[in-house]
């Protein structure tokens, strides 16, 4: 239906385009059909990009995967990492799947990197990225919607944020060697502890790094700053692109998040649930979409449908999905308590909550690291597994909770050790659905039937996007179809390359 | 792009709020820098906030235009240093590329991606139309009761046969090694220029992974 009203819309009507989307990861563009008397009847995000991954990861050594899939992101790279260590401790019999844990140490250290990373991923997306509408509002001077306009406004402000990053990207440095693309998983464990020197200046701060209860205090500033947003602006935060659909999250065995391990546990609006499995059957349950105008895909329910069956993922899916945080992360939990009162029970579908939920996750994950930095666990020698060559498997699936939502990496690999298969579900790509969902709500809303249209309602569309902090790069690992017609010339003006097929 | 020019409208073309001019005053007497990820993993775009403070220190001395960071969709007036990661790899690539070279003096590769092409590259070792089958005719998750969708189509990209590194695209002036370079490496390369002095890395900082 959408299909042949954007069609028709195209030669009475007007179509918008937002080239490129800015302040997210990766390459995106957005699309709005307007027909003759300006009302919207359709808006798409197109990922414009594709690498492929899944095919050149090919006759590649099994163990190479963790190390070069996460060159899919370099923002969720830990996530990736690990997804593939999940995975290949699967393959050599390790895994959940075979019921033989890796050691305390070794899921502990992992855990580590991973919330780290949760925490630089989201401290940069939340104030480097999405922050500046809080500020100076979505239809604000476009040259100050952004970090340097931050800076003019609350250099203060930005100088906390900017300790914040750096320490959540040292405590990945300590786990996994350099603060990206680094190296600590091996199939079956880790390849080495965390030391007293790191776990101290960590803990304790340097001259150039602050401690872990500043970190505290500074990670709290996102909820700060988003409640007084909300307070001032609590109409247009609540009734933003209300977008129905389900929500999708990792859980431990009380049903509350767990971002390294679990089920995967899907409730609806109510809370209840709809679906709830263990990841390794995840071909049984997920189908995935194409359309002719986007390189990423659709995932959804096979039993639901597209329609019916598309999950959210991500921070807001996650506050949702969690009845509760445990003791030993005591701030977050109360704000977690607040978030779930003011949505009254239910799920909520607000998409701009779900920076309210990236603020709350930043609290989590920097109570969770300073925890996991007392724990002498973290120093203990018992690192890797490695089990007889008889319980190689030779497939796996690793599955994790990146700052994005669900991510997945599942590998074959033949005897010798080459992978035969590739596939990965990106949290971005999960998202699909809903994010479209959003761009048409709030093309909707801000656009139709608009005599002027001004720069301001268009970034709104974009405001949508960023609530996801997409990671157009995730979404891109698969690769497209195209007639190639593209000629490539050099400095000189000389064809280098030229295709037509 | 894809369309004709009158085909469509461009979300930066349209009316929008005015900066204060006083504040724009002080942003143009700084040296003007823009950026710009292309077939990469944004790593090498990250590496520049991990300058940390010292991003802070040098944005005293820079400003910065178009770029992922900012809602500067076209470089707005001629920029001194172009700052680009990752390779080509589809027509649009090629477009910014080009754009960025006719708009700054000095233009940067910045990480492996940018200088050869790094990860992505790796596909100019298979077929095309063997990475097509595999993502979206083979794929374990494509829904069996429709025919397979190829994307194709007047709003994404047509996407080149290989993955190119930029110099073999367009001019480049400087490389910075490194999947990604740290942000130390990427300060010293920018504080460098900022102060006219010759472009260097030391051993220390230099790296290739
Ligand atoms: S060089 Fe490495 S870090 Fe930089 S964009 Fe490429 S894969 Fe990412």
């Amino acid at each position: 239906m959408m299909e042949d009203a954007i069609v028709s819309s195209s030669v009475k009507g007007r179509k918008l385009v937002i080239d490129p989307v800015t302040r997210v990861e990766g390459h995106g563009k957005v699309t709005v059909h307007l027909d003759a008397v300006n009302k919207v009847v359709g808006a798409r995000l197109h990922v414009v990009e594709f690498r492929g991954f899944e095919k050149f990861v090919q006759g590649h050594p099994y163990w190479e995967a963790p190390m070069f899939l996460q060159r899919i992101c370099g923002i969720c790279f830990v996530s990736h990492h690990l997804c593939g260590a999940k995975a290949l401790d699967d393959m050599i019999g390790v895994g959940y799947a075979g019921g033989k844990q890796i050691t305390e140490t070794a899921e502990k250290l992992r855990r580590l990197g991973h919330y780290g990373q949760q925490l630089q991923s989201h401290v940069t997306a939340y104030f480097y990225l999405i922050a500046p509408e809080m500020l100076f509002g979505i239809d604000g001077p476009p040259e100050q919607r952004n970090v340097l306009g931050l800076i003019e406004a609350n250099a203060e402000m930005v100088r906390r944020v900017v300790a914040l990053r750096k320490w959540g990207q040292e405590v990945i440095v300590a786990v996994l060697g350099k603060r990206m693309h680094g190296i600590s998983s091996v199939p079956g464990g880790v390849n080495s502890n965390l030391d007293t020197a790191a776990r101290d200046r960590l803990l304790n701060g340097t001259d150039d790094l602050i401690g872990v209860d500043t970190v505290i205090d500074y990670a709290q500033d996102a909820l700060r700053l988003f409640y007084s947003y909300h307070e001032k602006n609590r109409d247009m935060i609540d009734n933003f692109a209300v977008v129905p659909a389900l929500n999708m999250s990792l859980v431990d065995e009380s049903g509350n998040v767990d971002y390294y391990h679990g089920r995967l546990r899907i409730v609806d609006r109510d809370k209840n649930i709809v679906d709830e499995m263990d990841y390794h059957d995840y071909l049984d349950v997920f189908s995935e979409a194409t359309e002719e105008w986007s390189y990423m895909k659709f995932p959804y329910l096979k039993s639901l449908g597209r329609e019916k069956g598309s999950v959210r993922v991500g921070p807001l899916a996650r506050v949702n999905v969690t009845k509760s945080y445990g003791d030993d992360t005591p701030l977050a939990k109360a704000a977690l308590e607040r978030f779930h009162d003011y949505s009254g029970g239910k799920a909520s579908d607000a998409t701009l909550h779900t920076n309210w939920a990236r603020a709350i996750e930043i609290l989590h994950s920097a109570e969770q690291i300073r925890n996991l930095l007392r724990d002498p666990a973290l120093q203990g020698s018992d690192l890797v597994l490695s089990p007889p060559e008889a319980d190689w498997t030779g497939e796996g699936i690793g599955v994790v909770e990146a700052p994005r939502g669900t991510l997945l990496h599942h590998y074959r690999a033949d005897r010798e050790g080459k992978i035969t298969f590739a596939n990965m579900v990106v949290a971005t790509t999960q998202n699909n659905q809903v994010m479209n969902r959003t761009i048409a709500s709030v093309a909707d809303a801000y656009l139709s039937g608009k005599e002027t249209i001004t720069e301001g309602m268009m970034n709104a569309i974009e405001v949508g996007i960023r609530a996801y902090d997409p990671c157009l790069s995730c979404a891109t690992h698969a690769m497209g179809q195209m007639p190639l017609i593209v000629s490539v010339l050099d400095a000189d003006g000389k064809v280098v390359d030229e295709r037509v097929r | 792009m894809n369309h004709h020019a009158k085909d469509y409208i461009l979300s930066h073309d349209l009316p929008r709020s005015a900066m204060d001019p006083a504040v724009m005053a002080k942003r143009d007497e700084k040296l003007h820098v823009a950026m710009i990820g292309l077939c990469g993993c944004w790593g090498c775009t990250l590496s520049f906030l991990d300058m940390d403070e010292n991003l802070l220190r040098l944005l005293d001395r820079i400003t910065i235009t178009r770029s992922s960071f900012t809602d500067v969709k076209r470089i707005p007036r001629r920029a001194a240093i172009g700052f680009i990661e990752g390779g080509v790899a589809n027509e649009e690539n090629i477009e910014t590329l080009v754009h960025y070279r006719e708009n700054c003096d000095v233009l940067i590769s910045v990480g492996a991606c940018a200088v050869w092409g790094g990860v992505p590259a790796m596909r100019n070792l298979v077929p095309l139309e063997d990475c097509l089958r595999e993502a979206y005719v083979d794929s374990p998750t494509r829904p069996l009761q429709q025919p397979p969708t190829i994307p194709y189509h007047e709003d994404i990209p047509k996407l080149t046969t290989k993955v190119y590194p930029l110099h073999e695209v367009v001019k480049i002036d400087y490389f910075i090694p490194g999947c990604p370079p740290d942000g130390q490496t990427i300060f010293k390369v920018l504080d460098d220029l900022v102060h006219g002095r010759d472009f260097s890395i030391p051993a220390h900082i230099n790296r290739f992974d």
